[in-house]
């Protein structure tokens, strides 16, 4: 766990309001889930992995009585998914978007045992257009956040389930190399591919392909001859938004084992990353919301790692060294506090950060004006250029602040 | 890095480890004397290693105390081990070496007679219940209702909860490992103190326990589903000491030419055919279900219903059957735990329950919500729950206990109870700033002054306590024996008057 200084929070709110103000833009609307679940909306086939599961906190509630387990919320997407089923089901299709924390226990102690994320879902959305459509708006949101330098990485779970189906592995050890998979253990890659039928070279084609579309649109269909209809379908879709894709010039690089997530993804996944660092994340889950009860629902999201992000931003420029006022009463009497309350009222009204200060001494923080009070006599200094001017009314102060600035 | 000497402490196990674990310290020549079955002293000093102690400790207890660090080495079954890591992979213990004692698996298991009553009842996919039934049909089963589960509404209300499946276990995180890994939708863990074969059909669906083998299921009425863990002694030492301290001259003597088999958690499915099992009694609806407490409770608990003018069959310590059948024939009777039974009656597994008010607080304390109420005092069994510190201690009540804390003399105050939400309680009351509170399985009082400050248990006549050179710093109430019920889970009339009768001759043996 961690704490969030003055200086983390700027980035954080800078972050969230750059989300916040792209996906309004794009139709989405804000919703929030609580902190707290039911152990039980994550733990059916499809949902979280064991291995992941084995990290959640979980807990007996006050009413714990019953057995039921509660969980602090491990992920974003299926509990949004639960607040679709239970409110907005009806109307059908929904953009939606939220900030939130999520919990996982981390062994080492050197990771946030409580991260944030900035997620998008788009509920009722079909492919391909759909996926499109989020991919994009996860890339102007990290263009306007300023971040250079992205990499998309594209996968498909679909793709790589029908693909390790192929092997011809118990459902036990099926699902063993799925959980790996989706942990991100490319090694269990390997161990498919040299354990794939002979004759099967898409699967290590597959594997081993790195990089855009160009040939692979024409090597895969030559190698699919023969795979299951399972493959071709998850193929075709994979094509679909690649293809549209290059039509909208988006550069991305295909990697079928930079899958990495969680057992709920059924199609295309994406994968940005900055400098080397995982910044968001996503996917397509058309099968969650029947899973957890509902209709079958057409779905895809993604997720901001708001604390890679974070690490990616250069410190924001501060309001207060801009702008800011400190107001410094000589002593705390009747005429001089009336008179610091307001002024500090007026400068307030523009937007302006004002403290007040009726402590002796030097001046401290890091505001550029300084406005000392003595009765109704105001002597203000500008810290930026040294300047020290007097001034008889509220209207000269505002007057000397507005023409320095 | 050179390793230091020093003084070594080593847990060493109470209960069926015991006469082996002594055999093994006879062998090895560690001059830890006095490590029998007749022993009331739990520390022992070695008669050859002058650096060398040794605690006894509740097999339970030790994986927990050498993790903390409270001791340098531990001999207990590797299941306690792995209970404690399925929870908490971060614990600083290490399995140094398995003995050749010990042997056993942990299973989990369901009765023989699953699928005649309880939730699962009424699923569909059910096996068939003849007597070509397979282990197979049952786990599939298990794992098809997960999938059914999934059709569920995620939302759905209390009762709704009924479709759970029930998991009752001494282990609750092998059990929560075991229902995740099964991909269990819903489930509910109950943790008991013991008897957990004893739930399985009526009250349980699933028994996670350790048994010798598959044999020994059977003899309970039980089949195994899984194999969890196959489970010997095992010497564990905590990493640090492992790290910093020379351990290999007891560790060489305990275990020499020392092998440490890596056993995992294993999930694995057990085949083969299940013997044709009589159909089992059905939990006739409208009888009333009465849980009755084993152990030191049985003796005076049977005194008194006999005196009241209840007839039970094998309801003594000498034959003791746990399902005993009473005169009543609307009276079902189980015999569980004391501690476990207040959660057993909020869950409406049983109607009535005889247990000790103090864990019915304990009960409450935790869960304040919970529909348990008591309905009558039965008196007998009267208890005090104290709080005890060691006589060297300078304090004589628990506010210079507060002075010792503020001063800094103490600087955490560590308090070993049985009754966790007591005390937790009573600490968070007295605002006892700041504490530990380290739960046991008895033998508490074994725990002062080395690895606990303060003791919160209950005391009869004090001798215990005065054996163990503790000293009372506080009373926090008294407890008898009582009738306790489910004051929102009975609704039938019949059920109510039946109860009624219940109550009522009762109180002819008060």
């Amino acid at each position: 766990m961690r704490d969030l200084l003055p200086g983390d929070m700027q980035q954080f709110r800078y972050i969230e309001d750059t989300f916040r103000r792209c996906c309004l833009k794009w139709g989405y609307r804000e919703v929030r889930t609580p902190v707290l679940e039911y152990l039980h909306l994550f733990t059916a086939t499809g949902t979280l992995t064991p291995g992941r599961l084995g990290k959640v906190y979980s807990f007996l509630d006050w009413d714990g009585w019953s057995g039921e387990r509660v969980v602090l919320k491990p992920d974003g997407t299926i509990p949004l998914a639960r607040l679709y089923l239970d409110n907005l089901s009806p109307q059908g299709e929904a953009r939606l978007f939220y900030v939130t924390e999520i919990f996982a226990f981390e062994q080492t102690g050197k990771e946030n045992r409580e991260r944030w994320q900035c997620g998008v879902e788009f509920l009722g959305g079909a492919p391909p257009m759909a996926d499109v459509e989020i991919l994009l708006l996860a890339r102007e949101i990290l263009n306007s956040l300023g971040i250079g330098d992205v990499q998309l990485r594209l996968s498909h779970a679909g793709l790589a389930k029908a693909l390790v189906r192929e092997l011809g592995l118990s459902p036990r050890e099926e699902a063993k190399m799925l959980g790996r998979i989706l942990d991100g253990d490319r090694q269990a890659w390997e161990e498919a591919k040299s354990s794939c039928p002979e004759g099967n070279r898409l699967l290590a084609f597959l594997v081993d392909f790195k990089g855009k579309s160009g040939g692979f649109r024409k090597k895969v269909e030559g190698l699919s001859a023969r795979a299951s209809a399972e493959v071709k379908s998850s193929l075709g879709d994979f094509l679909d938004v690649v293809g549209l894709l290059d039509s909208l010039n988006c550069d991305y690089h295909i990697d079928l084992t930079a899958l990495q997530g969680f057992e709920y993804y059924t199609g295309i996944c994406l994968q940005l990353s900055s400098r080397g660092e995982k910044i968001a994340g996503g996917g397509r889950y058309d099968e969650l919301l029947s899973l957890m009860g509902g209709e079958s629902v057409p779905a895809s999201g993604f997720a901001l790692y708001v604390d890679s992000v974070m690490k990616m931003l250069s410190p924001r420029g501060d309001e207060r060294s801009e702008t800011g006022v400190l107001l410094r009463g000589d002593r705390a009497v009747p005429g001089t506090v009336k008179a610091c309350f307001s002024l500090a009222q007026s400068l307030r009204s523009p937007g302006r950060i004002v403290e007040l200060d009726f402590t002796p001494g030097e001046a401290t923080g890091d505001c550029r004006w300084v406005i000392s009070v003595s009765g109704s006599r105001f002597v203000v200094l500008d810290r930026r250029w040294g300047k020290k001017r007097e001034a008889g009314s509220e209207a000269e102060v505002a007057g000397i602040l507005g023409s320095a600035e | 890095m050179k390793k230091r000497s020093g003084s070594l402490k080593i847990a060493l196990p109470k209960g069926r480890l015991l006469p082996p674990t002594a055999d093994l310290l006879e062998e090895a020549k560690l001059g830890l004397d006095g490590y029998d079955e007749e022993t009331r002293h739990y520390r022992l000093s070695s008669t050859v290693l002058p650096y060398l102690s040794a605690k006894i400790f509740q097999e339970k207890d030790i994986a927990v105390q050498v993790a903390v660090g409270n001791y340098d080495l531990g001999i207990c079954g590797l299941d306690w081990v792995e209970e404690l890591l399925a929870r908490y992979k971060a614990s600083g213990v290490v399995k140094v070496a398995t003995l050749s004692y010990g042997e056993g698996s942990v299973y989990a298991a369901a009765s023989r007679q699953t699928g005649r009553t309880g939730p699962l009842a009424d699923k569909p996919n059910r096996p068939s219940t003849g007597s070509g039934r397979t282990r197979e049909t049952l786990l599939p089963f298990v794992v098809s209702l997960s999938n059914h589960e999934r059709r569920c509404k995620p939302d759905a209300s209390p009762l709704a909860r009924g479709d759970s499946l029930r998991l009752v276990s001494e282990y609750p995180n092998l059990a929560e490992a075991f229902a995740l890994n099964m991909r269990l939708k819903r489930f509910r863990i109950f943790p008991v103190w013991g008897d957990a074969e004893v739930y399985p059909p009526e009250d349980a669906e699933i028994a996670v326990l350790w048994a010798k083998d598959e044999k020994g299921l059977e003899k309970q009425a039980l089949f195994p589903l899984v194999k969890l863990l196959p489970v010997n002694a095992v010497v564990i030492a905590n990493q640090e000491s492992l790290e910093n301290k020379e351990l290999e001259g007891v560790l060489n003597r305990l275990a020499p030419g020392r092998r440490s088999e890596e056993h995992f958690l294993s999930f694995e499915e057990l085949g083969g055919k299940i013997p044709a099992a009589p159909l089992p009694p059905r939990r006739a609806e409208g009888k009333v279900r009465l849980a009755l407490p084993d152990g030191h409770q049985l003796p005076p608990t049977a005194e008194f219903l006999k005196h009241a003018g209840l007839s039970l069959s094998r309801y003594c310590p000498e034959s003791l059957d746990y399902r005993p059948s009473a005169d009543l024939d609307w009276l079902a009777v189980k015999v569980i735990r004391p501690q476990d039974m207040p959660l057993q009656v909020a869950n409406g597994n049983f109607d009535l329950a005889i247990t000790g008010r103090d864990w019915l607080f304990d009960h409450l304390y935790r869960f304040p919500s919970s529909p348990v109420a008591e309905l009558l005092d039965l008196g007998f069994g009267r208890v005090k729950i104290v709080a005890a510190v060691s006589q060297e201690m300078p304090a004589s009540t628990i506010e210079e206990v507060k002075r010792l804390l503020s001063s800094r003399k103490l600087a955490v105050l560590r308090v070993a109870s049985e009754y966790v939400n007591i005390g937790d309680r009573y600490l968070c009351d007295r605002h006892i700033s700041p504490y530990k509170l380290i739960p046991t399985w008895g033998a508490s009082e074994a725990f002062l002054p080395e690895d606990a400050d303060l003791l919160i248990d209950n005391m009869q006549t004090g001798k215990t306590m005065a054996e163990h050179n503790l000293k009372i710093i506080d009373e926090l109430g008294d407890s008898t024996a009582c009738l306790i019920s489910n004051r929102e889970g009975v609704e039938s009339p019949d059920k109510i008057t039946k109860i009624d009768l219940f109550i009522n001759m009762l109180r002819r043996g008060l």
